[in-house]
């Protein structure tokens, strides 16, 4: 993996942020929005990317953790009435946590290729299990959620929805999203952050390290479940509604992508995949409805010609030595 | 006594349409170590060229004559082609990179074909049920059964023998078993190991494409069988190990009375018994129970 | 009371006894090797001893507790290391990292998410002095896996050092390196053990390398130890000449 240091990274993040606190006072409603989809998606790349960029194991099951914080949102307007933004956060955070900490359990005694199953039939039982208990999710129709309050109640969407969700919950999701990367790239350059490197590298020396493989792996799969959710209870307002789709396997399948669209060896390739993604998705799928066959020879192309994803080829292309720091 | 009967063989006819698919994956990934996740959907694949090709055969008829079933095949054969075309093209360039690349492609595959069924036959499900019902029914005890499932049995018990004959008493399976045990060794001893991956590359797809073929006047072809089919082949390998042949028959057949057993007792939660099974086996023994890790 | 003891280990594969009831014994602060033909059993000895794999029947003490059961991360925190004959490093880490990582470990500090690795300044120092003594400083930044095949060999040494193991089992530490390339890795790899008073096992091939560098030389075959003495007795020892050496001398 290579890492820039810190104040090169903050040579240009921070007018790319200033850029994105802009963004509502520049572009209408409807980009701002859709910037903060593309925001969302990112913070769920960011949380996948733990596993497969850093940790080495590929997920095929992510959904199960978005899903989770989704539905959780969702559970607790519905019984709990309530619709505090933080509420929400938390609740979801806690679900899919929760969720990754079972599943974890299983999986990480197995790498690559039964791994990668496992999570996919386990994220396949949520998905079933979400129309089993129609009466719970709403089945196929999915549970509506209006608009949350934000801060505590101190911030209100009022008449204007749209209004709310383009400017007001925009900069909710931002503050959420820098706080996530923060967080992240505190976690990676970590010494935990070192030593799932080391296993993703090596996993037989960084047994003899004294690391233990199995356990870092399953906290790994938990924080990257966290993540993962807290995207999914950031997109439940923006969607209005969630349905049992964010639960099948062929959302695991975009995050997948969108992952290595940006480049799964970097740390902020995943997000600028995820923002790209959503803008690709929104403007083809009104062209074709064969969207999955795109997704499909996109990631095949990526495979054989850019396995570095997008920021990966374009640190190639500018010619930086390969260099740790 | 008559409806155990009917039970065991509606196990076996699950297990014989399992086997062909597990069996495939399995004989690919124990000679060139790789797992195509579109391993399901060339199952998918073979299910709806069969019901494709039967419906055109049929043209308006309603009643399916004898030499229809001569086409049951074509749905195999398609999938061994579109294997043949795949593992030079996509797969052999990833034989030295990271696994992941490997499974990333094949997803992407995977994806395609999804589509590609789509973009085909419609989002709707095609069948092929003439050649089930020609066949009718027979009677046990007080039960009446289908008769064709008994030809998809025995097509699962021919392919068994046949693919056991073909690896341990042709001149090609002492190849196959060769390269993979020993692929550097084999190569040395001049063994074209390019020839050897795409003929059991083929070969896996054919038995999945078969499989599919096979079932589909049961069950027809419908979008989604692919990747459920890859979920189950899993757990089937995951009992009997991940590149034996015979564990993929072993397998087959537990999952093929487990999951019968939990239809009829339990069905609800049918399966969830048979990931349980699955999560059981992984957690007593991750090689499966006559696997190679 | 020796430092580690074996006592009837067994290990087998298949027909093969690739350890036959070894009753090996090594004292606080030696420097052995370990010598034998390929299949002698050598690396499957460390294997079971570090715990990369079970025996099948027999006892490992070390310090004189029964270790046979122990974990691989039990095993290092009581102070037993090894390196790799196969180098065995963190390709995509830093040759710093490789080695703080290391330390991170002994100390417990890898369970730390949210600090920076690099802010520790205790480690990055104990890491720049570790990577001095092996002459690596100056490749710090590097990945590991861009290194030569000797600087790999003196990392993955390195890397086990690191942990400041008392007992340290090195796996053919020159094995694939240039002849001129084996008395310099030697000789900083003895300098550090002695300097650390850590207990050493060297398995090696080379014969001149082993004649120089170690007091005591065990040599196995075919799973069991054949001979254990100087350098002047396994010299005149005619089996293991017979067995090992080819020729004498």
């Amino acid at each position: 993996m290579t890492t820039t240091a810190p104040r090169r990274t903050l040579a240009w993040a921070a007018p790319v942020l200033a850029a994105l606190i802009a963004l509502p006072f520049v572009v209408p409603p409807y980009q701002t929005v859709l910037l903060t989809y593309g925001l969302v998606f990112a913070i769920a790349a960011l949380g996948f990317n733990l596993l497969l960029g850093y940790t080495g194991l590929l997920s095929f099951g992510h959904s199960a953790y978005f899903g989770m914080g989704a539905y959780a949102v969702a559970f607790i307007v519905k019984y709990a009435k309530l619709e505090s933004m933080e509420a929400f956060l938390l609740g979801g955070v806690l679900a899919s946590g929760a969720v990754a900490a079972v599943f974890g359990v299983l999986c990480v005694r197995y790498t690559k290729i039964f791994f990668g199953i496992l999570t996919l039939a386990l994220s396949q039982v949520l998905w079933s299990l979400a129309f089993k208990f129609f009466w719970v999710t709403g089945g196929s129709d999915g549970l509506r959620v209006p608009t949350p309050t934000l801060l505590g109640g101190a911030v209100r969407a009022g008449s204007d929805k749209f209004e709310f969700l383009s400017h007001r919950y925009y900069f909710y999701v931002l503050a959420v999203f820098v706080v996530a990367v923060a967080l992240m790239w505190v976690i990676v350059h970590s010494p935990f952050g070192k030593a799932l490197q080391a296993i993703r590298d090596n996993e037989t020396r960084a047994e003899f390290v004294g690391v233990q493989v199995r356990h870092y792996r399953w906290v790994a799969f938990l924080i990257s479940g966290m993540f993962t959710g807290l995207a999914g209870a950031l997109w439940v307002p923006l969607n209005g509604l969630t349905t049992p789709d964010i639960l099948h396997w062929t959302f695991s399948g975009k995050i997948v992508f969108f992952t290595v669209l940006g480049g799964f060896q970097t740390f902020f390739g995943p997000i600028v995949g995820a923002v790209i993604f959503n803008y690709l998705e929104t403007y083809a799928v009104g062209h074709t409805v064969y969207w999955q066959m795109v997704l499909g020879i996109v990631l095949v192309a990526l495979v054989l010609v850019l396995p570095a994803g997008i920021v990966g080829t374009v640190r190639r292309l500018l010619a930086r030595p390969v260099r740790a720091v | 006594m008559d409806i155990l009967v009917v039970h065991l063989l509606n196990a076996l006819l699950y297990a014989s349409v399992m086997f062909l698919i597990a069996g495939g994956l399995s004989l690919i990934y124990g000679v060139m170590r790789i797992v195509n996740l579109a391993h399901g959907n060339l199952y998918a694949f073979g299910a709806y060229v069969t019901a494709w090709a039967v419906g055109r055969a049929l043209g308006t008829a309603t009643e399916a004559s004898l030499w229809l079933y001569a086409i049951l095949p074509v749905g195999a054969v398609a999938a061994a082609l579109l294997g043949a075309l795949l593992e030079p093209t996509l797969l052999r360039p990833l034989y030295r990179r990271a696994e992941e690349y490997q499974l990333l492609i094949t997803f992407g595959l995977l994806l395609i074909l999804e589509d590609v069924m789509r973009l085909l036959w419609g989002p709707y499900p095609l069948q092929a049920s003439a050649l089930y019902e020609a066949l009718g029914s027979f009677t046990i005890g007080e039960s009446i059964y289908p008769s064709y499932n008994l030809v998809v049995i025995m097509v699962g018990g021919a392919a068994a023998a046949g693919l056991w004959a073909f690896v341990y008493r042709t001149q090609f399976g002492v190849v196959l078993r060769a390269t993979s045990q020993n692929m550097r060794m084999a190569s040395a001893l001049g063994v074209n190991v390019n020839r050897v991956y795409v003929r059991a590359f083929t070969l896996g797809c054919f038995m999945a494409g078969l499989a599919g073929a096979v079932i589909v006047p049961q069950q027809g072809a419908v979008l989604g069988m692919g990747v459920d089919a890859l979920i189950l082949a899993f757990v089937v390998v995951v009992i009997g190990g991940l590149g034996s042949l015979e564990g993929a028959l072993i397998g087959a057949l537990m999952v093929g009375l487990v999951r019968e057993a939990g239809i009829t007792l339990f069905p609800e939660i049918e399966l969830a018994v048979l990931y349980l099974m699955a999560a059981i086996v992984l957690l007593i023994r991750p090689a499966g129970i006559l696997g190679r890790a | 009371m020796d430092l580690l003891r074996t006592s009837q280990l067994c290990k087998s594969f298949g027909d093969t006894h690739a350890v036959d009831h070894v009753d090996f014994a090594v004292a606080a602060g030696e420097v052995l090797a370990l010598i034998g033909s390929n299949g002698a059993g050598k690396t499957t000895l460390i294997n079971v001893i570090s715990g990369l794999i079970r025996p099948d029947s027999g006892r490992v003490d070390f310090q004189g507790t029964d270790i046979t059961g122990a974990s691989v991360h039990h095993k290092i925190a009581l102070g037993i290391a090894r390196s790799f004959q196969l180098v065995n490093l963190f390709d995509q880490l830093s040759v710093r990292d490789n080695v703080t990582l290391a330390i991170f470990s002994r100390e417990g500090r890898t369970r730390r998410l949210f600090s920076l690795a690099d802010a520790d300044s205790a480690v990055r120092d104990e890491g720049a002095v570790v990577l001095k003594e092996f002459g690596l400083e100056a490749r710090g930044s590097a990945l590991a896996g861009g290194l030569s095949q000797g600087e790999r060999k003196l990392l993955d040494v390195a890397v086990a050092y690191a942990l400041r193991p008392r007992l340290l089992f090195l796996d053919e530490p020159t094995s694939g390196v240039s002849t001129r390339e084996k008395a310099p890795i030697m000789d900083i790899i003895t300098q550090v053990v002695r300097s650390g008073g850590i207990t050493a096992v060297i398995v090696e091939h080379d014969m001149d390398v082993v004649f120089t560098y170690c007091p005591r030389i065990v040599a196995m075959h075919q799973g069991a130890i054949l001979a254990d003495g100087t350098p002047e007795q396994i010299r005149n020892n005619a089996q293991v000449t017979a067995n090992m050496l080819g020729t004498t001398g």
